[in-house]
């Protein structure tokens, strides 16, 4: 099993390599210089020389690129260009609030996810099946980003009832796990989690439908085993499908986030990627997609291993 | 907004190998469980309703979308000569989302159509040549699966910048790979199918095989695939410009009216929302479709 992980890590190499050159190729997309998101444009060519050879700009471009590579691997992604912060410190404290808000609505939606779907695949009355068919679809369709405006409409200004913004309390300083922050997550949670919900439950209502025809459940029931021990079987089998879905989902959902961060002022990775966009602060983009696609890769490795783990038929190559 | 797996429903469309073959009774009997189905039925109707109804917006007498007035803003739903009411700048809000779905719309099947066009020849060339080429660019693809499908689109039109043709390009961008990845797993799946090798065998060239025994089983599952996508793009163009990313004022289009109209929610509340329902009510009717297509391709009868 080490020995799998490993394997797969050695894979992941390559991959990496391509994601180091797409995100370094980032600063060079834009348009215009680099450089001259930096200098004011009425600056004296000399400043702009003596700029240009202190990042490197002077320089071809594959010297540039492992020049980066070299000073990122040390765990230094430059210096933003708005707040004169280094960039590490800035992308670190936001990827915290991402992740608490991104754990909160991973573990509504799959729980959610897994009775519903579960339950639809059991389900004899077609309109429970039907019903849970439609929140999937739902799921899928609605405009998350939009549900976080009409979520703010109907129990922030309507209500009264949450708070519309922010990460906790005015005075805040830090995310805690107190009544007073988790008021604020609340919003921001269901927003997030309609998307997974509405995948992971299609995925588990199929997988588990599907293993429910298999033989072995009719073997079991022949042998007289109890429903709700059958069940534990029948999950056993459904979990691979579902676990690879899920891991897909709970990135895609970290991504996802930079919409609702936006909505709820909730300043995460998405928000600060937001705020950088417009302040053409590209060290931050690219310091944050960085660190982004980075834990979306150990991530869905983490998945590949727990997915072996349960079903060692599925080792891949 | 989520790209789903893609390679989870292919499969089953590639049970019966000689169906593009045998073309005389499987388009005819698509056709026949389409127009038994009527949810599906009703989905394409309300899109062609919003399509036609974009496309001919100028013919069908609507106030002016980008006309402002200062003492009109904010009219609620239902004022007199103002259906839905008037926007934070005075514009008309029924002439607007009507307008708006021009671009909303394009900006959804655009980048897809493109994707199709490079992520089909792509993987169909990655499926069919195999070997070092299949290697080659699906070590590619891999790259862009490292990064999730919104962040990727984001961080490149952050970097290129606002406007259309960028989303675009982005979004282009976004949608190829798993495009490739489909229509690699398929193609692969059918190039071990018997009739390739007897044409194989027969002396027919790569590119005749191609056309004639390999496209015609594959394009039915990565048209479906393709579908599929269009709501995820249509929600996530809007996304771009709802974040100022996309389209740029004073167009009309759903995502930036969305964005624009935010500091009205307190005011105005319902007419905030207004454009995410255009959105919602496109992006089910894709995705509804797509699953009636689907279900009406994957035949095993």
């Amino acid at each position: 099993m080490l020995l799998y992980a490993l394997r797969r890590l050695l894979y992941l190499v390559p991959v990496a390599f391509g994601v180091s050159l797409l995100v370094f190729a980032l600063v060079h997309l834009a348009p215009g210089d680099p450089i001259s998101a930096i200098v004011p444009p009425d600056a004296p060519k000399e400043v702009v020389d003596k700029l240009k050879e202190y990042y490197g700009f002077d320089k071809p471009l594959p010297v540039q690129y492992f020049r980066w590579l070299a000073v990122t691997l040390t765990g230094d992604l430059g210096t933003s260009i708005g707040t004169g912060r280094p960039v590490a410190a800035e992308v670190a404290s936001a990827f915290g609030n991402t992740i608490i808000l991104a754990i909160a609505a991973t573990l509504f939606a799959f729980t959610l996810a897994v009775i519903l779907g579960t339950s639809a695949a059991y389900a004899k009355s077609r309109i429970v099946d039907r019903l849970v068919t439609m929140i999937s679809l739902v799921g899928v369709s609605v405009p998350h980003f939009w549900l976080a405006i009409v979520l703010v409409i109907i129990f922030s200004v309507e209500l009264g009832a949450l708070p519309p913004m922010g990460l906790g309390p005015e005075n805040s300083t830090g995310w805690r796990p107190d009544w007073a922050h988790f008021k604020h997550m609340i919003l921001p949670t269901i927003a997030l989690s309609v998307i997974p919900l509405g995948v992971v439950t299609r995925t588990v209502r199929s997988t588990v439908k599907e293993t429910l025809s298999m033989e072995f459940v009719t073997a079991l029931q022949a042998k007289g085993m109890r429903d709700d021990q059958i069940l534990r079987h029948v999950l056993k089998n459904a979990a691979p499908t579902c676990l690879a879905v899920m891991g897909l989902q709970a990135g895609n959902l970290i991504g996802g986030s930079i919409l609702i961060e936006t909505v709820f002022a909730w300043p995460g990775t998405g928000f600060l990627l937001n705020s950088a966009i417009f302040r053409r602060d590209l060290p931050i983009l690219q310091g944050t997609t960085l660190v982004l696609a980075g834990f979306f890769m150990l991530l869905n490795l983490t998945v590949d291993v727990i997915q072996t783990m349960v079903d060692p038929r599925i080792k891949r190559g | 907004m989520a790209i789903q797996s893609p390679t989870v429903d292919i499969s089953a469309a590639l049970v019966r190998p000689t169906l593009a073959s045998a073309s005389r009774g499987y388009w005819p009997s698509v056709g026949r469980r389409l127009r038994r189905d009527p949810v599906t039925l009703v989905c394409a109707g309300i899109l062609l309703l919003v399509v036609l109804s974009s496309i001919f917006a100028p013919l069908l007498g609507l106030a002016d979308p980008y006309k402002t007035s200062m003492i009109r803003r904010l009219y609620p739903l239902g004022s007199p000569n103002h259906l839905l009411g008037t926007d934070e700048l005075g514009r008309d809000m029924f002439a607007r989302l009507i307008y708006g779905g021009r671009l909303s719309l394009f900006m959804g099947v655009m980048p897809v159509l493109c994707a199709l066009l490079i992520g089909g020849t792509l993987g169909i060339t990655a499926g069919f040549v195999g070997g070092k080429v299949n290697m080659a660019i699906m070590r590619v693809m891999d790259v862009f699966y490292a990064f999730p499908s919104v962040l990727l689109a984001i961080s490149l039109s952050g970097a290129l910048g606002a406007g259309t043709e960028n989303t675009l390009l982005s979004l282009t961008l976004v949608f190829i790979p798993p495009i490739c990845r489909v229509s690699e797993s398929v193609t692969t799946q059918v190039r071990g199918f018997d009739f390739v090798d007897a044409a194989r065998a027969s002396g027919a060239s790569a590119l005749t095989i191609v056309r004639v025994h390999v496209l015609g089983n594959v394009l039915g599952p990565i048209l479906v695939y393709a579908t599929s996508l269009i709501s995820v793009a249509i929600i996530l163009a809007a996304g771009l410009s709802f974040l100022g990313l996309g389209v740029k004022p004073p167009e009309p289009e759903w995502g930036l009216m969305l964005n624009t109209l935010r500091q009205a929610i307190y005011v105005n509340p319902v007419l905030a929302a207004l454009p995410g329902v255009m959105i919602f009510i496109t992006s089910i009717c894709f995705n509804l479709m797509s699953d009636g297509l689907r279900a009406a391709m994957d035949v095993k009868a």
